[in-house]
């Protein structure tokens, strides 16, 4: 897919289990909360850098997480500096450096595909809740589908705004934007069902599941 | 053979078909009007996607109003619009959707859309991105994706308005081709010259039936 | 669920990711930034109603999650649930179920005042609920200073909710998708 942050490698990392990456993400998000001694993150957090050379992703990656978050920490770090401990501003700064950079690993290793196919599988025994894997798994695909039209719908919109100077008027785009796609629905319900989508068909019952691959 | 027996509908207070009855054989029949004609109800009407307010549409002696799901197996519907109805990421995908919707087996899947992107020269799209496909791609992906499932009919909601002349020629070869019976709604004339039967509609109701020859010239002079 | 309003979630989860497209504007000092996605999110609750617009939104994060980078600025992945406005993000579909909850109450008398208080409500007093104490639990600042902090978002978001008020009443006008709940 072209959609999607995964960068292409080969390395133990990528041919790890998506639900294996998740589970570990998980364990080490609360471990972190666990931790009030910023000098015991620092291990922690050269463990993630060190991941992310194992996994072959560009240092480069690793600044483009954290930049949009640069001045907020440097902003607790202060605040904590001036009104609390200085310890104290530490430890929210690495937490945060940690959990983000963890996750980003995660993301940068998986293909979108492969953690949708965690997903749908995820959800597949809340089935007797009332959540149908099969339109779970359409709606996913039809946003995905749809994202990109919609991309060039705001464009095309926008476009024909900005002749008449209105290309800065959020509202001008918005109810347009709206319309157009709420009416495209109608005739996107109707292919679906002329191709034998049936909504009232109940969800397979749990244990059926699909075969996997 | 598709029958029509005293068909209507209204939407509200506004009256879409008027009591139209018809019983379609013909291989290849096409259905002109104006906008607001009602031809696109029309046709909708013959896979269940519109049900009557009155009367009632047999597909093969299948009730449209009772046998939603098995008359829309038979009855292939491919929209003005491919973008309305291209509903998946990957051509592949795309084709797949209404087979995958029968619950037929990975391989026979597999098999029939492998056949279906030979037939009509999409093989080297298949991993594509359906957003990524030109306009004539898309339309031939959009019919594609109707003929995997072999229905015994075809309706086409103006499968050429959104075209330039180059796809509209290509499209208009690959309708030629088609083994199934085919309706075409249309307002474009010129597609009109092989079809076996012509019914023109004006303000719901059918005021001109039979060869194109003559139907055409009745139409032009109503359009005046 | 019809195949409908499967169709209206996940267009509208792609709506929401194309409103993305609009560059941010992040306000000094606290740096979380203020976008048209927001904005998004008060729709799907304004336009869609409880259920579906809380969907919706459930499905964009979920595509987001995935890797997906949907939200402004290209942003994406499991990082930005950890980051400090991840709080924010999990309350979006809580707040576009509850907008959607408001306005259907209210349909059949939906009109500016009352669609600008249903986002007022969900839009503004939901998403904080879930985005500043996470904030505080994760910075580890008094949860009253962590909402002194974000008071500086609140006009933004006051004209964000005037925003999708006049779209939800002009696209109620042209396109009305929510049926009319009876008031019991």
């Amino acid at each position: 897919m072209t959609l999607g942050l995964y960068i292409d490698r080969s390395s133990l990392l990528h041919r790890l289990a998506p639900a294996v990456k998740l589970a570990t993400l998980l364990a080490a998000g609360i471990g972190v909360f666990l931790v009030r001694d910023p000098l015991w993150l620092l291990p922690v957090l050269g463990t993630v850098l060190m991941l992310y050379a194992v996994a072959k992703i560009p240092p480069g990656e690793v600044w483009r997480q954290l930049r949009p978050l640069a001045v907020l920490m440097v902003l607790f770090l202060l605040a904590h500096g001036w009104l609390t401990t200085w310890t104290l501003g530490f430890l929210v700064v690495l937490r945060f450096a940690i959990l983000v950079l963890a996750a980003f690993l995660v993301t940068y290793t998986t293909k979108l595909s492969a953690m949708i196919e965690t997903l749908e599988r995820a959800i597949a025994p809340l089935a007797p809740l009332g959540v149908n894997p099969a339109k779970v798994s359409l709606a996913l695909s039809l946003a995905l589908r749809f994202i990109p039209l919609l991309y060039d719908r705001v464009r095309e919109i926008r476009e024909a705004q900005r002749a008449r100077g209105l290309e800065r008027s959020v509202v001008s785009i918005a109810v347009p934007l709206l319309v157009r796609t709420l009416r495209m629905a109608d005739d996107l319900t109707q292919a679906l069902e002329a191709r034998g989508f049936d909504a009232t068909e109940p969800a397979p019952r749990a244990g059926r599941a699909k075969t996997r691959r | 053979m598709i029958e029509l027996c005293n068909v209507s509908h209204r939407f509200g207070e506004r009256t879409v078909l008027d009591h139209l009855n018809l019983t379609l054989t013909e291989k290849r029949i096409a259905v002109v009007g104006g906008n607001g004609s009602g031809k696109s109800t029309f046709a909708r009407l013959l896979n269940a996607l519109v049900v009557p307010t009155e009367g009632q549409v047999l597909v093969d002696g299948l009730d449209t109003r009772r046998e939603a799901k098995a008359v829309r197996r038979k009855v292939g519907f491919v929209f003005q619009d491919p973008d309305a109805q291209i509903v998946m990421p990957l051509v592949e995908e795309d084709i797949a959707f209404g087979l995958k919707n029968l619950k037929l087996p990975k391989d026979a899947i597999a098999a029939k859309v492998d056949a279906v992107l030979d037939r009509y020269r999409l093989a080297h799209l298949r991993h594509q991105h359906t957003h990524t496909l030109s306009g004539g791609e898309k339309q031939l992906l959009a019919l594609s994706s109707v003929l995997v499932m072999a229905p015994d009919y075809i309706v086409l909601d103006e499968p050429t308005t959104l075209l330039d002349l180059r796809n509209k020629r290509m499209m208009l070869r690959v309708l030629a081709e088609l083994d199934q019976c085919t309706v075409v709604i249309s307002h474009d004339l010129d597609m009109l010259g092989g079809f076996d039967r012509v019914l023109v509609m004006h303000e719901g109701r059918i005021v001109a039936d039979g060869p194109p020859a003559e139907t055409i010239s009745a139409y032009i002079r109503m359009m005046d | 669920m019809t195949t409908r309003d499967i169709v209206h979630i996940a267009l509208f989860a792609a709506i929401i990711a194309a409103l993305g497209v609009f560059p941010p504007i992040v306000l000094p000092l606290v740096g979380v930034p203020i976008t048209a996605q927001s904005l998004g999110v008060m729709l799907a609750g304004s336009v869609l109603g409880a259920r579906r617009g809380g969907l919706a939104v459930l499905l964009l994060l979920a595509l987001v999650a995935a890797g997906a980078p949907l939200l402004a600025g290209g942003r994406g992945g499991f990082g930005v649930f950890l980051g400090p406005s991840g709080g924010f993000l999990i309350g979006w579909p809580v707040a576009a179920f509850v907008i959607g909850w408001l306005v259907e109450r209210t349909w059949q008398h939906l009109d500016l005042v009352r669609a600008f208080l249903a986002n007022v409500l969900g839009g503004i007093l939901v998403m904080y609920a879930f985005g500043v104490p996470w904030i505080a639990v994760a910075a580890e600042i008094p949860l009253a200073t962590a909402f002194t902090g974000a008071l500086g978002f609140v006009p933004g978001d006051l004209i964000k909710a005037g925003i999708a008020a006049v779209v939800a009443v002009t696209v109620k006008r042209a396109y009305p998708i929510i049926e009319a709940k009876t008031v019991a």
